[in-house]
C-alpha cells in the first residue's frame, strides 16, 4: 500500500524500513517533496547517499524506480521516446511484400507506422505515463552532466508533467510521479530548474549516525568494527583528501574488512585494505605520511 | 503572529541579507510551513532550507538569519531583525594589519554577525573600472566576434546527419523517406559524429602585481564570455572568485562593473598555488575543467610554496585537455620564467604566451584556435632541458625580472 506520510518523522522511518537512514533534513526535504508534489533536488559530496535516497523511497512507496542517468548529448530520442525504426522498416517491407502498400494511400501507412505499437518509451515518458499502482520513482542522476539545452527541456516536463508525441498526442501524468534530482555541482544548474524544485544539500552524516548506517548496510561487521571505521572514516575527511571517502566509502571499507575477518582495526589491516576507502595514491600517501599508526590509534580511542 | 506573516517577514530577512529567494520560492515556503506545522523549531528550520535555500554556500547565512529571526523561542518572533549585511568591506593598505601578528587567528570566533576573514596577504579591496571610450567598444566587439568560434571542438555524443553514403544509418529519416516510396527504403540516409565547442575555462589572477594589466584582461574574459559559448571564468588571487555570471550580460560597462562588485579581493597578495587548489577542488576535477581548455592569465608571482603550484599545476594537467598560461610580462624583451610559480608551472604548460594588452590578447584567440596538436606541445614542453626554458621553442636569453 502506498505510504501517504503526514510527517517528516514518518518518513525517516519509512526509508529506515528500507536501510536507508535519512536525517532530519533530508527526512523533512523528501516529506515535503511528496506532500508538495514538487521535484527534489539533491546535491552533496560524491558518495553521501544521493542516488541511494531515490531508491529507498522507491523501495518504501512501492512505485517503479525509472532511472534516467544524464550525459553530455543526451537528447529526447534517449530521455523520452524514440520509435522502433528497424520494426518500422520491417513493417513496410511486409506491406510492401504483401501488397497492402501499393493499395494503402502513403498516409495511411504513416498513421500505422506511427502508432504506439512502434513506440520506445524513454525513461520519462515511462515515468508519465504510468498508469497502475503507486507513482514510479523518477531519479534523474547527475543532471549537470547534461546540457543546459536539455534542462530547459526538463523544465518543460517537470512544471505539467505531460510530453507531447507530435505524431500520437500527448501524455499526461494522472498521478505526477516523485522526482528526485541528483547533480554533483560540475556547473551551476539552472536557476529556473532550481525554483520548480525543493532543495536539500546532503552532508556526510554525523559519527552516531554513520556507525547506525554501516550497522543497516554491513550487518555482518561487529559493532566495535563499525565505530572504529566510522571514527577512521571521519578523521580521513579532516585530511583534506583530494576525495573525502563518503558513507559508500566507509560502507565498502566495513564489508572489505569483514571479509578480510577483522575484529578490530590494526594498523596492518588498515594498510591492507587503504584501496577500498581512499581511491588516489597522492590520498594513501598522505595518510601514510600521517602515520596510519597514530591515526588508527586516535579513532579507535574515539570509537570507544 | 500568523504563519503567513511570519513566513513573508522571514523571507524578508533572507532578502536583505543578499540570499536571493524567488516569489514561487517563498509561496512553497508558506505551504511547507503547513505540512510540517510551525510546534518544532527544527522543523520550521528545515521547512525553510527545503525552500528557500538553493545554494550551500548560502546555508550558513540561512543559519544565521533563522537564529536572529525566530530568536529562542517561534512564538516570539521577532521581525524587526536586524538585517547581516553580506560581506562587503573595502579596507586601504595593509596599515592597521600591520600591527598583527598571526594569519588566520584575527577573527573573533565568538562573534554571531559575518566577520569578515583576512590576513596580511588577503587586502580586500572594490574595484573601479573607468567606462570604455567608444574605440575601446569597437575594439571590444571586435574580439567578441573573434572569440566565437574559438577553442578547438571534439566530438560530441549527438549524431548528426550526413551527405556520406556510409556510417552509422540515419533510420528516422530513412523510414520517414521509405514510406514516400511505398516502403522501399530507397535513398538511406547516414549519421556521423557531431561537433562539440570544447569548454574554455579562464582563470584570471588578479593580485596586485597583474594591476596594470587587469583593465586590458577583464575586458578580455568579457569578450569571451560573450562572444563564445561555453566559457567559465574565475579570479585567482587571494582567493578563488567565479564571475562567469556576472560577466555575462552584453554591455560591457555593467558587466565590468558587476564583476568588480563581486570579487573581494582586487590588487591583493598572491596565493596562485592555493586559490588553484581551490579551483580543482570546487570545480574543476569535478568536471569544470575535465576536457577544457584552461586559461591561465598572470605573471606567475606567487607567494605560496612552489611544491603547492607543481602539485596543483599537475593535477589540473591530468583533466584538462590543454591548459595555456598567458603572461604579461612575456612581451619584455629577455624575459626568462624565473619567477617560483612560474618556475613551478611551466613544465605542466602547453603553450606559453604573452599577454600584456588587448591587442596581444587576440593573439591568445589565434592560439585558442590553433588545431596545432597538443601532444606535441606537450612533449615540447617535457623535453625543455631546464625549467627556465620556454614551454614551446623562442628565445633563450637570460635576465627577465629581478627576483
Amino acid at each position: 500500500m502506498e505510504p501517504e506520510p503526514t510527517t517528516a518523522a514518518e518518513v525517516a522511518d519509512g526509508l529506515a524500513g528500507c536501510d536507508y537512514l535519512a536525517d532530519e533534513g533530508l527526512a523533512t526535504a523528501v516529506f515535503l517533496a511528496m506532500t508538495l508534489s514538487r521535484p527534489l533536488l539533491l546535491e552533496g559530496e560524491p558518495g553521501v547517499g544521493k542516488t541511494e535516497t531515490a531508491n529507498a523511497l522507491a523501495a518504501w512507496t512501492g512505485g517503479e524506480l525509472i532511472r534516467l542517468q544524464c550525459y553530455e548529448g543526451i537528447d529526447v530520442a534517449q530521455a523520452v521516446y524514440e520509435w522502433d525504426y528497424s520494426r518500422q522498416l520491417l513493417h513496410l517491407r511486409t506491406a510492401e511484400a504483401t501488397g497492402s502498400a501499393t493499395q494503402a494511400t502513403a498516409d495511411a501507412l504513416e498513421d500505422e507506422l506511427y502508432s504506439e505499437r512502434f513506440l520506445i518509451r524513454r525513461p520519462l515518458l515511462r515515468a508519465i505515463a504510468a498508469v497502475e499502482g503507486p507513482p514510479p520513482v523518477l531519479l534523474i542522476d547527475e543532471v549537470d552532466r547534461a546540457d543546459d539545452e536539455f534542462e530547459a527541456f526538463l523544465l518543460e516536463i517537470l512544471s505539467d508533467y505531460a510530453v507531447t508525441v507530435p505524431e500520437i498526442g500527448r501524455f499526461a501524468a494522472s498521478t505526477p510521479p516523485r522526482v528526485i534530482i541528483t547533480s554533483n555541482r560540475t556547473r551551476d544548474v539552472h536557476d529556473a530548474l532550481k525554483r520548480r524544485c525543493l532543495y536539500h544539500w546532503v552532508e556526510h552524516p554525523g559519527f552516531e549516525q554513520e556507525v547506525a548506517i554501516i550497522g543497516r548496510r554491513a550487518p555482518e561487521v561487529g559493532v566495535i568494527l563499525a565505530r572504529q571505521v566510522a571514527a577512521a572514516t571521519a578523521a580521513f575527511r579532516e585530511l583534506g583528501l583530494y576525495k573525502p571517502p563518503g558513507v559508500a566509502e566507509s560502507i565498502d571499507w566495513s564489508l572489505a574488512l569483514g571479509r578480510l575477518g577483522a575484529a578490530e582495526l590494526t594498523p596492518e589491516i588498515t594498510q591492507a585494505s587503504l584501496g577500498s576507502v581512499l581511491k588516489y595514491r597522492e590520498d594513501q600517501q598522505r595518510v601514510a605520511d600521517q602515520g596510519i599508526g597514530g591515526l588508527i590509534e586516535r579513532a579507535i580511542a574515539r570509537a570507544g | 503572529m500568523q504563519s503567513d506573516q511570519l513566513a513573508v517577514g522571514f523571507v524578508n530577512a533572507l532578502r536583505g541579507a543578499g540570499i536571493d529567494v524567488a516569489v514561487g520560492s517563498s509561496v512553497n515556503y508558506y505551504q511547507a510551513l503547513g505540512a510540517v506545522g510551525v510546534e518544532q523549531r527544527s522543523s520550521v528550520y528545515w521547512a525553510g532550507r527545503a525552500t528557500l535555500v538553493v545554494e550551500p554556500d548560502d546555508i550558513e547565512l540561512y543559519d544565521q538569519i533563522f537564529n536572529a529571526y525566530y530568536g529562542a523561542n517561534l512564538l516570539t518572533a521577532n521581525p524587526v531583525v536586524e538585517v547581516v549585511q553580506p560581506i562587503t568591506l573595502v579596507t586601504d593598505d595593509d596599515g592597521e594589519d600591520g600591527a598583527e601578528d598571526g594569519d588566520g587567528d584575527d577573527e573573533d570566533p565568538g562573534d554571531p554577525s559575518l566577520t569578515l576573514r583576512w590576513s596580511r596577504h588577503e587586502v580586500l579591496r572594490a574595484k573601479d573600472f573607468a567606462d570604455y571610450t567608444d574605440d575601446e567598444l569597437e575594439e571590444v566587439y571586435r574580439l567578441m566576434a573573434a572569440m566565437a568560434r574559438v577553442g578547438g571542438t571534439r566530438r560530441s555524443r549527438r549524431r548528426r546527419l550526413t551527405h556520406r553514403t556510409a556510417g552509422h544509418p540515419a533510420l528516422r529519416r530513412t523510414v520517414r523517406a521509405a514510406i514516400r516510396s511505398s516502403g522501399e527504403p530507397v535513398r538511406r540516409w547516414y549519421t556521423e559524429p557531431g561537433e562539440r565547442l570544447r569548454r574554455v575555462v579562464l582563470l584570471l589572477d588578479i593580485s596586485g602585481s597583474m594591476e596594470s594589466y587587469a583593465r586590458a584582461l577583464i575586458r578580455f574574459v568579457h569578450a569571451a564570455v560573450v562572444g563564445r559559448r561555453r566559457v567559465e571564468v574565475f579570479t585567482i588571487g587571494t582567493r578563488l572568485t567565479r564571475i562567469t555570471r556576472e560577466l555575462s550580460s552584453r554591455d560591457p560597462d555593467r558587466a565590468l562593473g558587476e564583476a568588480a562588485h563581486a570579487v573581494s579581493d582586487w590588487s591583493g597578495g598572491t596565493r596562485l598555488g592555493d586559490t588553484l587548489a581551490d579551483f580543482n577542488e570546487l570545480w574543476g576535477i569535478r568536471g569544470m575543467a575535465r576536457g577544457a581548455t584552461v586559461v591561465i592569465l598572470s605573471d606567475g608571482w606567487d607567494r605560496g610554496s612552489p611544491e603547492v603550484m607543481d602539485e596543483q599545476m599537475a593535477r589540473l594537467r591530468r583533466v584538462a585537455h590543454r591548459l595555456v598560461w598567458v603572461n604579461p610580462l612575456k612581451a619584455t624583451p629577455g624575459y626568462q620564467p624565473l619567477a617560483q610559480g612560474m618556475a613551478a608551472a611551466l613544465p605542466h604548460i602547453d603553450d606559453f604566451i604573452e599577454g600584456h594588452s588587448l591587442r596581444s590578447l587576440e593573439r591568445l584567440a589565434a592560439v585558442l584556435g590553433d588545431k596545432q596538436s597538443t601532444a606535441e606541445a606537450r612533449n615540447k614542453a617535457s623535453n625543455s632541458s631546464h625549467p627556465a626554458g620556454e614551454a614551446r621553442g623562442g628565445s633563450t636569453q637570460l635576465i627577465g625580472k629581478p627576483q
